[in-house]
């Protein structure tokens, strides 16, 4: 029971990561219909700014370990979201009006480009974080010792999922996202920047790619440049499982993929632990041919 | 105006045809993967650029139709070149089995959903899978091919196998092209609600082309396994589902011309790239995204299809 109850706290943690990479896809497909395939990348870059920021401005001996942690992953979140404004100008907006595959394939060299990239700059080996900066502290919970790294990750998760879903529902530019999402030319003729909402949904999607890259950090220890492709191909099942372009979907979707794949590494085998992610997918669209959140839209004719 | 490009595709043909001759062992390898990378967007091409189904998974199938070279090779000692038919069969049986549930996803659901199967048959063959892939070490001393009596070795002997397939391929997908099954497939790639409308079958149609990729993926998982004599998971990676994909696009989808064209590329482009050492990759990346701004088309996108107004008229009387 014990061993259950690690796992499920193990997968919740990974699951918000998963949740967390998974908003900066599904809001891109929302609007653009895209499949920004270099997100995983972004997140890659995260992982490395946020080491490097640690080493060099050590923000946590100054501060103290949370405020230094906290200041660091705004700052990380802010760089990457940038980069994702830059890459949307580079590889995407000319690409607006052409055919849907060449986006892709637009999408799928900008990946390999900016993982290229990590490894020109960083080097192809593994890279360490110092293991000393927020305080190996073992929580008990209802008599469980779970490491409060976990719990942290799980929280902050939630916190900045609960956060872009009040942005998302209540303010006026979420609004505006919203109905871009919904229809790019009627939004335009109510007046709203449809070029501004692209622009914000590159900023905020790639900035959560972020934070979610330097908590990988923290939370395993090591980083690798090759890392974007993994998660976010998990990130990005995790969209499609909770229906993409569904932006509540994409959290639960995480998080039970997160939690699928911890038990079944457990439980069944860990050999075939990222199979059993892509299996359970395959099972859901077969009952559920657009994913567990999203609407049954008709094909428009 | 035909005239002129039969002209000039004789001319590469023949051009290519003499190559050998004249390139050292490394440039003939270079060319022999150029034709494998080839047949693939070519049995992809009908998939992705015809049908207008996503998919990202295609290595699965030339990993099944490599394994079932290789297997049948190494244990039961069987020719490998009579092995073709029974590498696309069951390539193309898998396909049936894999594609029937979810062929009638949405796009990008597809889309998903063949990455997860190329990573399911990886990890299934890492895992060693009933005993018999070899895990991630894969199968080693599979028999060189040997065709009337003369042992297949060298690069050059490979490159005229290979490209004599090629020309096979071609010459049956541009007759697939212009049959009828070619022209259902475009028009529900075009518009899947007006050919179901006009009475296409489209489910139907969709698993047809879809196991007929399969099938012909297969095959070239033969080719493949007979050129190496050792195969390895490693081979059959999400990555080169990806460069399948990216080369149909790049040289223009649903053109055969522009399969041909984007296979050099792809093969060729990180060869050209070889001086650049470490950026080989970054520069092949950015050439990626510039090409695809620069000819949204694809390099050589398909023709319109014309039909000579006496011949309509002939028709309608």
């Amino acid at each position: 029971m014990e061993q259950f109850f690690q796992q499920l706290t193990n997968g919740l943690a990974v699951g918000g990561i998963y949740a967390l990479i998974a908003l900066g896809y599904t809001m891109v497909y929302g609007v653009l219909k895209l499949i920004n395939f270099a997100h995983g990348d972004l997140f890659t870059f995260g992982a490395y700014l946020g080491l490097t920021l640690l080493t060099s401005l050590a923000l946590h001996k100054h501060l103290g370990p949370f405020l230094g942690v906290l200041l660091l992953a705004v700052m990380t979140m802010g760089l990457v979201g940038v980069m994702g404004i830059i890459l949307d100008r580079v590889a995407y907006r000319p690409l607006r009006e052409s055919p849907r595959l060449s986006a892709v394939v637009s999408a799928l060299g900008a990946s390999i480009f900016l993982q290229n990239t990590v490894m020109l700059i960083y080097g192809a080996r593994f890279q360490v974080y110092p293991q000393n900066i927020l305080p190996k502290i073992v929580i008990n919970l209802f008599g469980l010792p779970i490491p409060l790294m976990r719990v942290l990750i799980l929280l902050t998760s939630v916190v900045m999922m609960a956060a872009l879903y009040f942005f998302i529902q209540k303010t006026k530019i979420g609004t505006a996202i919203r109905a871009a999402a919904i229809d790019q030319g009627a939004a335009r003729l109510m007046g709203i920047n449809v070029d501004q909402v692209i622009m914000i949904v590159f900023l905020v999607g790639p900035a959560l790619g972020g934070a979610a890259g330097l908590m990988v950090g923290l939370y395993y220890g090591q980083i690798n440049f090759t890392m974007g492709w993994v998660y976010g191909l998990k990130a990005f099942t995790a969209a499609i499982l909770g229906g993409i372009g569904n932006i509540p979907g994409a959290m639960v979707g995480g998080i039970l993929l997160g939690v699928i794949e911890a038990l079944g590494a457990a439980y069944i085998s860990i050999a075939w632990k990222d199979g059993i992610a892509f299996l359970v997918l395959i099972l859901i669209l077969i009952v559920r041919p657009t994913g567990l959140l999203g609407e049954r839209v008709a094909e428009k004719i | 105006m035909k005239d002129k490009r039969i002209i000039i595709y004789g001319i590469l043909a023949v051009a290519l045809f003499c190559s050998p001759f004249f390139l050292n062992h490394y440039w003939v390898d270079v060319l022999n993967s150029v034709g494998l990378y080839a047949i693939l967007g070519l049995s992809l091409n009908l998939i992705v650029g015809h049908a207008g189904l996503f998919n990202l998974g295609h290595a699965a199938f030339y990993a099944v139709g490599a394994y079932t070279a290789a297997i049948l090779n190494t244990t039961f000692h069987i020719p490998i070149l009579w092995l073709l038919p029974a590498c696309g069969l069951t390539a193309g049986l898998f396909a049936v089995v894999i594609a029937r549930p979810i062929i009638h996803l949405r796009g990008d659901y597809l889309c998903i959903v063949t990455i997860g199967i190329g990573e399911i048959v990886r990890i299934a063959l890492i895992n060693d899978v009933f005993g018999i892939t070899g895990g991630a070490n894969g199968i080693f001393g599979i028999a060189r091919p040997e065709l009337f009596g003369f042992k297949i070795r060298k690069p050059q002997e490979f490159f005229y196998l290979i490209w004599f397939f090629v020309a096979v391929t071609v010459f049956f997908f541009n007759r697939l092209e212009q049959s009828r099954f070619g022209r259902a497939l475009n028009y529900l790639r075009d518009d899947e609600v007006a050919a179901e409308g006009s009475g296409i079958n489209t489910a139907h149609y969709k698993l047809a082309a879809f196991v007929l990729g399969a099938v012909w993926a297969g095959m070239v998982g033969n080719i493949f396994a007979a050129k190496m004599t050792i195969i390895s998971p490693e081979s059959f990676s999400f990555w080169e589902s990806v460069l399948m994909f990216t080369l149909i696009i790049l040289g223009g989808s649903g053109s055969i011309p522009g399969v041909l064209l984007g296979a050099f590329l792809v093969a060729g482009l990180p060869e050209v790239f070889r001086g650049f050492a470490g950026a080989r990759m970054l520069l092949f990346g950015g050439a990626m995204v510039a090409m695809m701004i620069f000819r949204t088309q694809g390099i050589l996108p398909p023709r319109a299809r014309t039909f000579p107004i006496d011949a309509v008229a002939e028709e309608a009387r």
